[in-house]
């Protein structure tokens, strides 16, 4: 009940957030030189001024400024994100279209990163300066400094190229009209070497920092506490000291979650994933302003939703927040 | 003489190679009874609390380990029992406490799951069985309706409670021996005397022989059977408690009896009828914030008006949450207040800018609690000292200069000026900082707890030095404590503070007498020891256990 009363009072005060987004997006469009009249008169080659005023008239863009963003905002409000020039289709559309790979991609890298790097801290952990420990430090130390689209090529130079395990880019195979489990299959073998470049990274940080969370937590006065009460070090370390270890990581990864996002785009880019970094990065190069700014509302729009959504697990786990 | 519990023999604690020194603690032999209490006393680093953890086995191996001699509990060695045989006698022969209970319980498990640990790990009993033993124990240390403790988290209960509650956890099964590090070291003066009554009273009950480890004689004699004094590693004195209070033996005894401040009435001050130098009037400072979404508001200070004369010493005397530190931050600004004015000699200094106070900053100076957090450990000892003047305006070579005799004026080596604050003891670092509060040449000197973390001997020290160069340099001293021996000790007159507000302000001399207020005399009650020093009727306990708090 006092959860869902926070969740209630998070959403409220997320919409001040939203409203600013809208504004600095708005600020954006203008601040850029030149309109979209402009832009699209200049890729037709030519334009007479009469042909600028009709297009500034379709566009709204002879109002003044103030009308503008009320039109925008109220737009905004009916979820309208506007029309991209470019694709000849409505940005709503092309968003959501490609929200499914970047979600699958981000989602599927995001969970493997925090799930395999809290495992691999914790073994390294309990087995601090054995064997066990030095091949997951040194391992997450490489994998920390290698750039995911490096390892990104070079991984579809390994396993595409040289030995042709999996496919070198794209979502599905083109054509292959694969139903079930066979398109399950299909889109998991596709999505495994975006997967791990993206996830690489996070998980070796993960590691150190769930390592390090871990050994500090055993030097508490209830791991001590625990033992007096003749609990066995296995399950001291299942009981108490893994919950308690989780939340500087689980913190941190809150924080990460939006950095994903950017992160995707270079590897979308890399495997030619049909998500939206690709799209991003497609509507920067052509400078489809509408298609960008939709961009920039939704991802911020999923920062904000990460963020909450990191927030009640918190709340979860640590019953000394107070809501 | 009632039957052997435990037997510590010829014990001697290994320390790792580069240590000040190669053994924690060398051939300590000392015996623990049913139904008796032995207390192990000694100062910081007399490897009392290693003592403790070795008999669980909880030395913080591989590095500190027992080296040699034996610990024999039920016909086995300890000292060399495998983890499998203490497991089984851990939680459920022998139980422990420990000093501070916030982070001795896991944050994030209830109160009734971290006791039904217990008897999980060690009995076969079920459910219902293991839950009805929980509430029987919460109820047995008096805790208000165990059905609700049970479900709490350690954060939602207070000092007292959670304390309470961890000495449940171990006597959950009646263990033969209870092992108490510290146990009310962490807690108010009022709730320690409530805890170490409890401890009396459920070992008496259960015939229990306990163990309790301590630095303040206070307590040994309120608690003590029988006492053993530990000085760096070696046991020099043990006996019965009147024995080793009564007439202590050894030299070291001797000296940390004498180094206590005595609950005893100060010689009467002739009036300070000087002007006042510092008022505080109706300040309120509250914590927290208030929102529209409701929010926690904490009032810190409601209203408190206090007054300190020229040359005197006004002691702040009250409980943790008081409000004593944040009325002695107050008065010197580094806290803004809500309301209400601070003059210093009659001019209100409440709303000045920070432009405006830097020349105030220099006429009234702070000492700290903690010697060990207050000093930039990355500079040194010289520039600590020289850098308020230098900011004041003074050249750097002159204030060096001074800073230096400053040094010799608290009692340091000059050799000191050029190392850095962790090559120094807690006493030294404490002259230090009182030397840094005397560069700015002060008229009043805040002193927030300035000995709590001491040790006794060297509290000692402190205070004498303080109260010199209070004379010598004719300073007026707010003088903030928790510890009423030792505001009886240096101040002229005392204020005591609860819950925010002054609730009896008067000379010393008048207060010790005749306390007006209910909640000073319950201060001058708890007093861990009162009756001992000062009193022919002390007696050894248990005779006097009928004081219940």
């Amino acid at each position: 009940m006092r959860l869902a009363r926070y969740i209630g009072y998070r959403l409220v005060t997320a919409l001040p957030v939203i409203f600013g987004i809208i504004v600095l997006n708005f600020l954006l469009i203008h601040l850029a030189p030149g309109d979209a009249a402009s832009v699209l008169a200049g890729e037709s080659g030519a334009a007479t001024p009469e042909y600028m005023e009709e297009l500034r008239h379709k566009f709204g863009l002879d109002q003044s400024l103030g009308m503008q963003f009320l039109t925008y905002v109220s737009n905004m409000a009916h979820f309208n994100l506007g029309y991209s020039y470019r694709n000849d289709a409505d940005v709503s559309g092309l968003i959501l279209e490609r929200l499914g790979p970047t979600s699958l991609l981000m989602l599927t890298a995001f969970g493997t990163a925090l799930a395999l790097g809290i495992i691999l801290g914790l073994l390294a952990a309990t087995g601090r300066n054995s064997w066990r420990d030095n091949i997951i430090s040194v391992i997450s130390l490489v994998a920390y400094a290698t750039p995911g689209f490096w390892l990104g090529l070079m991984m579809i130079v390994i396993f595409s190229i040289g030995l042709g395990w999996l496919p070198t880019s794209g979502f599905d195979t083109v054509g292959s009209g694969h139903q079930g489990w066979a398109e399950v299959w299909d889109i998991g073998r596709h999505l495994v070497m975006p997967a791990v470049s993206l996830a690489l990274f996070y998980l070796a940080l993960y590691a150190r920092l769930m390592r390090a969370s871990i050994l500090e937590q055993t030097g508490m006065d209830y791991v001590t506490t625990a033992r007096a009460k003749g609990q066995t070090e296995r399950r001291i370390i299942t009981g108490h000291v893994l919950r308690n270890a989780l939340l500087p990581v689980v913190t941190l990864a809150g924080v990460q979650a939006g950095n994903l996002i950017g992160g995707s785009i270079v590897v979308e880019t890399v495997f030619g994933w049909p998500g939206i970094g690709t799209l991003a990065f497609n509507a920067l190069q052509s400078r489809d302003l509408n298609l960008l700014l939709a961009i920039f509302f939704i991802s911020a729009c999923l920062v904000v939703i990460i963020n909450l959504a990191v927030d009640v697990i918190y709340v979860l786990l640590d019953p000394r927040m107070e809501i | 003489m009632s039957e052997t519990v435990l037997e510590l023999e010829k014990l001697t604690i290994a320390l790792p190679p580069g240590a000040d020194r190669a053994n924690a603690v060398s051939d300590v032999d000392l015996v623990l009874r049913a139904g008796k209490v032995t207390c192990l006393i000694g100062e910081s680093g007399s490897g009392k609390s290693l003592v403790a953890r070795s008999i669980l086995g909880l030395l913080p191996r591989p590095h500190v380990r027992v080296g040699s001699g034996r610990i024999l509990f039920e016909g086995q060695d300890l000292a060399v029992a495998p983890q499998n045989n203490m497991r089984v006698i851990r939680g459920a022969k022998i139980g422990m406490i420990f000093q501070e209970p916030m982070t001795a319980l896991n944050p994030l498990h209830t109160i009734g799951r971290q006791l039904d640990e217990v008897l999980r790990i060690h009995t076969q009993l079920g459910k219902t069985a293991r839950r009805a033993r929980v509430l029987e124990l919460i109820d047995s240390v008096h805790l208000p309706e165990p059905g609700r403790i049970i479900r709490s988290y350690p954060h939602q209960l207070s000092g007292g409670q959670r304390q309470r509650a961890m000495i449940a956890m171990a006597l959950l099964l009646s263990p033969r021996l209870l092992i108490a590090d510290e146990p009310t070291t962490a807690l108010d003066v009022t709730t320690q005397a409530q805890i170490l009554y409890l401890i009396r009273e459920l070992q008496r009950e259960h015939r229990t022989s306990v163990l309790f480890i301590t630095h303040d004689f206070g307590v040994v004699a309120d608690i003590a059977d029988e006492v053993a004094v530990l000085q760096r590693g070696t046991l020099v004195e043990r006996g019965t408690a009147a024995a080793v209070l009564g007439a202590p033996g050894h030299p070291y005894t001797r000296a940390l009896i004498a180094a206590m401040p005595k609950l005893v009435p100060p010689p009467a001050r002739p009036a300070n009828v000087q002007p006042f130098i510092v008022e505080a009037r109706d300040i309120a400072k509250t914590y927290g914030t208030r929102s529209m979404f409701g929010g926690r508001v904490t009032p810190a200070l409601a209203g408190v008006t206090i007054e300190l004369r020229r040359g005197e010493t006004l002691g702040v005397v009250g409980e943790s949450g008081s409000g004593k530190s944040t009325l002695a931050r107050a008065v010197t600004r580094l806290l803004p207040i809500d309301s209400g004015e601070i003059l210093l000699d009659g001019a209100d200094i409440a709303q000045l800018s920070r432009r405006q106070l830097r020349p105030i900053r220099k006429r009234v100076q702070m000492v700290f609690q903690d010697p060990y957090a207050s000093l930039d450990p990355r500079q040194r000892i010289i520039d600590i000292i020289a850098e308020g003047p230098v900011i004041h305006g003074t050249l750097p070579a002159k204030a060096r200069e001074e800073a230096q005799t400053l040094l010799g004026l608290v009692g340091l080596d000059p050799s000191a000026a050029q190392r850095f604050p962790h090559e120094f003891s807690g006493g030294q670092r404490q002259r230090i900082g009182i030397a840094r509060a005397l560069a700015l040449h002060p008229e009043v000197l805040i002193a927030d707890e300035p000995v709590s973390a001491l040790d006794v001997s060297v509290q000692a020290q402190i205070l004498a030095l303080l109260a010199d160069i209070k004379a010598r340099l004719h300073l007026s001293m707010l003088f903030v404590t928790h510890d009423l021996r030792v505001a009886l000790q240096v101040c002229d007159r005392i204020a005591v503070m609860k819950h925010g507000e002054v609730v009896e302000v008067a000379p010393t001399n008048d207060i010790f007498f005749n306390p007006q207020h209910a909640y000073t005399k319950a201060l001058f009650m708890a007093v861990p020891g009162g009756t001992w020093q000062d009193r022919q009727d002390w007696k050894a306990p248990p005779e006097r256990i009928g004081r219940k708090p």
